[in-house]
């Protein structure tokens, strides 16, 4: 038998120990996803990717993939399931497009824009979050945070670091940084880092660069996210290879 | 003065970072709550980043990073409280105490709040003072317990009957009865072998007692099997579902069977370390059973070559502290590792990666205590107690509207009628069978069996009669699961709160049928999407309770059709006590604005 699967009846081939998720976007197939990241050990907490193989949902980023699997992702059931993850997001956090920095290259924006959420459904929970400007280059502005815990990854296996964590439980999670006062500019955090470049959301923002390109000409302005996403996987692997 | 306690504290766990939950229990019984500067000391000594620790700190419901005062008040909330009067308990000890829930008292005394299930349905309304079961409150005793904390008297000197727990067993079969001596089952084990032992397990048929009910005899050999430089076996009493008390009275009154259940465990797949994974709520049981522990090493029945017959175990035991999702096999071995109680990504599974990476095999309390029944009296003997599929008996927490509430040996296949019929309940309308996390049947249902194919339980059955507004019952299961949801997923960590937020405004009569399908959605997400078994079941009794008892929602619909949630009078209150204003031009005078206000969900990111 060919290492290879079925993703909504395409035929796509593996190496194997790739997961589904690494397998499709290889093979430039666009699954849905938030906390996922090609550089990074998958985490398998967002369920945007969440597929049904074999008629059981799984999560595409963590599921190995094996020969002969059924893999559904397109289907109005699964984009449903989705659209409503994204609206539980949006109405846990407080977010703004409009006025947000990142929007044109936020990730979640994008994503609701490909899954077609055209409203947030659920009453909003506008939690109280403070806003946290003490770092000299950087901002963190925690309203927008969706716990994928991707700066934390990065902090901790790319700049072993460890400045960022996830504290708290359930509702009550939120994100932490290393130090006694709470403030980043007490951590050993630079601009430099990984974890400064990872955020998919509006979180970790550089200051004195902001709308430095007019949205409107950014990312997810000019193509849609499962077009980019694919462009720029196949980017990083041409700087790669 | 701080810093020596925290210094003493981690040279006694020989500063090693996987026992940073114990660490932090102790380090806040020492001074008092878990200051900033507490947690980076920990840091430092453990020689961890410090967000680590106050990640792990932040997690558990019985750990504080602010002070909550000399006397930390937590009335356990299972809806059985509920139905037992804690609710008008808690609000006279706050008035007494001159109070609101959830807030520490000006002078930093005291603070009183609610809590997850503390497993003793068959005798409260119960709470925890300072961590110490309290069960069996009435007025009088809030009365005298408002009156010692004022004075200021330590929880250690209040009534010592005040912290007596009963077993309540009302009917016992097998594992009940048994007549073994300490050490007897675990003899015998030996002398049948590892292979022997496993023949047996398997002939018996023996499914796990938490409610999944998987086969042990698999579980074991898997792990047996799996290579790794330890084995370990894991005792789960983290009995949290709400309702259950099985674990607790087998802990306190049959601790040798279930050690023996340990060690024969650990013999079958060659181990030579356990672990009992305690939950926080049973603190007043860790002493007693560390005691046991010492002597049965001394009687050479744990430790270094028991019985003298060149085996090797010896056991720990870990207190959790307040997290109902340790009871998940993974998050309990991440919060014996010191980390948050998050659910692993599953595989692979603690039977080839469990504690520390190494093969592991985590079983049911009661599990542990009948495999060591059936290393007596072998695995036919076994099988031919309840039904094929569901083989021995079944220790059932029953409680709620029952003349006598309390734990009931049955074999499985018995009729749900047969235990009511049993507890002496009468003019039963609905019983839960898993807890929060199971099915509610209805009377017409009260002739199907408990057993894995038909009724599949943990253990709890709590009874509910005609007199009881089921809706409350669903309502208390909601905010249960937003409480105890560990925040992985999405799924889980937004959808619990959403229900629970849902099912208020039902309580408001603020409601509508639209509210009632927006439930019904979130079944529909969780079902499939969570990471875990907390997820996919937290919605059952909920589901379940709509279903079948549909007029309790119905009569709280504000109106068949839409109806907005928010009331634009009830928003303009803080406007008119900023103005000192009450009168009827500060009031809305008819019932429009309601309607003109709009539904927030029609507002664009």
């Amino acid at each position: 038998m060919t290492n290879s699967f079925l993703l909504d009846g395409e035929e796509v081939p593996f190496t194997p120990g790739q997961t589904v998720m690494q397998a499709a976007s290889a093979a430039g197939k666009y699954i849905p996803h938030l906390c996922w990241h090609p550089d990074f050990a998958a985490h398998g907490s967002c369920k945007l990717c969440t597929v049904k193989i074999g008629g059981r949902f799984a999560t595409a980023c963590t599921t190995r993939a094996a020969a002969g699997q059924e893999v559904e992702n397109g289907t109005e059931e699964l984009i449903a399931k989705r659209r409503t993850l994204l609206q539980l997001l949006f109405v846990e956090g407080n977010h703004f497009c409009p006025s947000c920095e990142k929007s044109g290259n936020c990730v979640l924006q994008a994503t609701a824009y490909e899954m077609g959420m055209l409203s947030p459904h659920f009453d909003h929970f506008y939690p109280d979050r403070a806003v946290d400007a003490s770092h000299p280059d950087v901002l963190l502005d925690f309203n927008r945070c969706i716990m994928c815990e991707l700066c934390v990854r990065a902090s901790r296996d790319v700049d072993g670091k460890n400045v960022f964590a996830l504290s708290g439980r359930g509702a009550k999670s939120h994100l932490i940084v290393n130090s006694e006062s709470g403030r980043l500019a007490d951590t050993d955090f630079a601009a430099t880092d990984r974890a400064a470049e990872v955020c998919p959301v509006g979180v970790i923002l550089r200051k004195r660069v902001g709308f430095a390109v007019p949205i409107g000409q950014r990312d997810y302005d000019a193509k849609p996210i499962s077009q980019k996403a694919v462009e720029k996987l196949a980017d990083s692997e041409k700087e790669a290879g | 003065m701080a810093a020596m306690n925290i210094e003493s504290i981690l040279d006694r766990h020989s500063r090693e970072a996987h026992r940073l939950v114990q660490i932090l229990r102790e380090t806040q019984d020492a001074l008092g709550w878990l200051a900033p500067e507490s947690l980076t000391a920990i840091a430092e000594g453990l020689d961890i980043p410090r967000a680590q620790v106050e990640s792990t700190a932040g997690f558990y419901s019985f750990f504080h990073t602010r002070p909550l005062g000399d006397y930390r008040i937590l009335f356990s909330d299972n809806i059985t409280d509920r139905m037992l009067g804690n609710q008008d308990l808690m609000r006279t000890l706050c008035e007494k105490l001159w109070l609101e829930p959830g807030r520490v008292a000006e002078d930093g005394l005291v603070s009183v709040d609610a809590t997850s299930c503390t497993g003793m349905c068959d005798q409260g309304p119960a709470l925890l003072a300072n961590y110490r079961t309290i069960t069996r409150l009435t007025p009088a005793r809030i009365d005298e317990m408002a009156h010692l904390i004022r004075r200021r008297v330590q929880v250690g000197d209040w009534p010592p009957e005040w912290f007596h727990v009963e077993d309540n067993i009302r009917r016992r079969d097998v594992l009940l009865d048994h007549g073994l001596a300490p050490g007897e089952a675990l003899a015998a084990a030996l002398d049948r072998g590892p292979t022997g032992l496993l023949g047996e397990i398997e002939r018996s048929a023996l499914r796990g007692r938490g409610g999944a009910g998987f086969g042990s005899d698999i579980k074991w050999r898997s792990c047996r099997d799996a290579w790794g430089d330890a084995h370990y076996v894991i005792c789960n009493a983290d009995e949290g579902e709400p309702g259950t008390f099985k674990d607790r009275v087998l802990l306190s009154s049959y601790f040798d069977m279930v050690v023996d259940g340990m060690c024969i465990a650990g013999f079958a797949i060659g181990a030579s370390k356990g672990f009992i994974y305690l939950r926080g709520e049973y603190r007043y049981l860790l002493d007693r059973l560390e005691t046991r522990l010492a002597q049965r090493r001394e009687a050479g029945l744990l430790g270094r070559n028991i019985l003298g017959r060149g085996f090797t175990f010896d056991i720990e035991i870990h207190l959790g502290a307040g997290a109902y999702i340790c009871g998940e096999e993974s998050a309990l071995i991440e919060s014996l590792e010191g980390k948050p109680g998050k659910p692993r990504i599953r595989p692979p599974f603690p039977v080839t990666h469990g504690y520390l990476g190494q093969p592991t095999t985590v079983n049911n309390v009661e599990t542990l205590a009948l495999a060591a029944l059936i290393a007596v009296k072998g695995g036919e003997w076994f099988r031919a107690i309840g039904t094929p599929a569901s083989t021995g008996t079944k220790l059932l927490s029953v409680s709620g509207d029952v003349a006598r509430p309390g734990i009931y040996e049955f074999p499985f296949g018995v009729t749900v009628a047969e235990v009511l019929e049993a507890a002496g309940a009468t003019d039963t309308q609905a019983v839960t069978t898993a807890g929060a996390a199971g099915s509610c049947l209805a009377a017409n249902e009260f002739g199907r069996r408990i057993a894995f194919e038909d009724v599949p339980t943990g253990g709890s059955i709590m009874v509910f009669d005609q007199s009881r507004d089921m809706f409350e019952a669903a309502r208390n299961f909601a905010h249960f699961f937003a409480h105890e949801s560990c925040g992985f997923c999405t799924p889980c960590r937004v959808g619990t709160a959403v229900n629970a937020r849902l099912m208020d405004k039902l309580a408001l009569d603020r409601g509508s049928p639209y509210d009632l399908d927006e439930m019904e959605k979130m079944h529909h997400l969780m079902q499939g999407a969570s990471h875990c078994g907390l997820g996919n079941t937290a919605t059952i009794a909920l589901r379940d309770i709509l279903a079948k008892f549909r007029p309790a929602f119905d009569r709280r619909l504000h109106s068949p059709d839409y109806e907005p949630g928010f009331d634009l009078d009830a928003a303009l209150s803080q406007a008119r006590r900023m103005t000192g204003r009450d009168d009827a031009g500060a009031h809305l005078t008819d019932n429009l604005s309601a309607h003109a206000g709009g539904h927030p969900s029609e507002a664009k990111p």
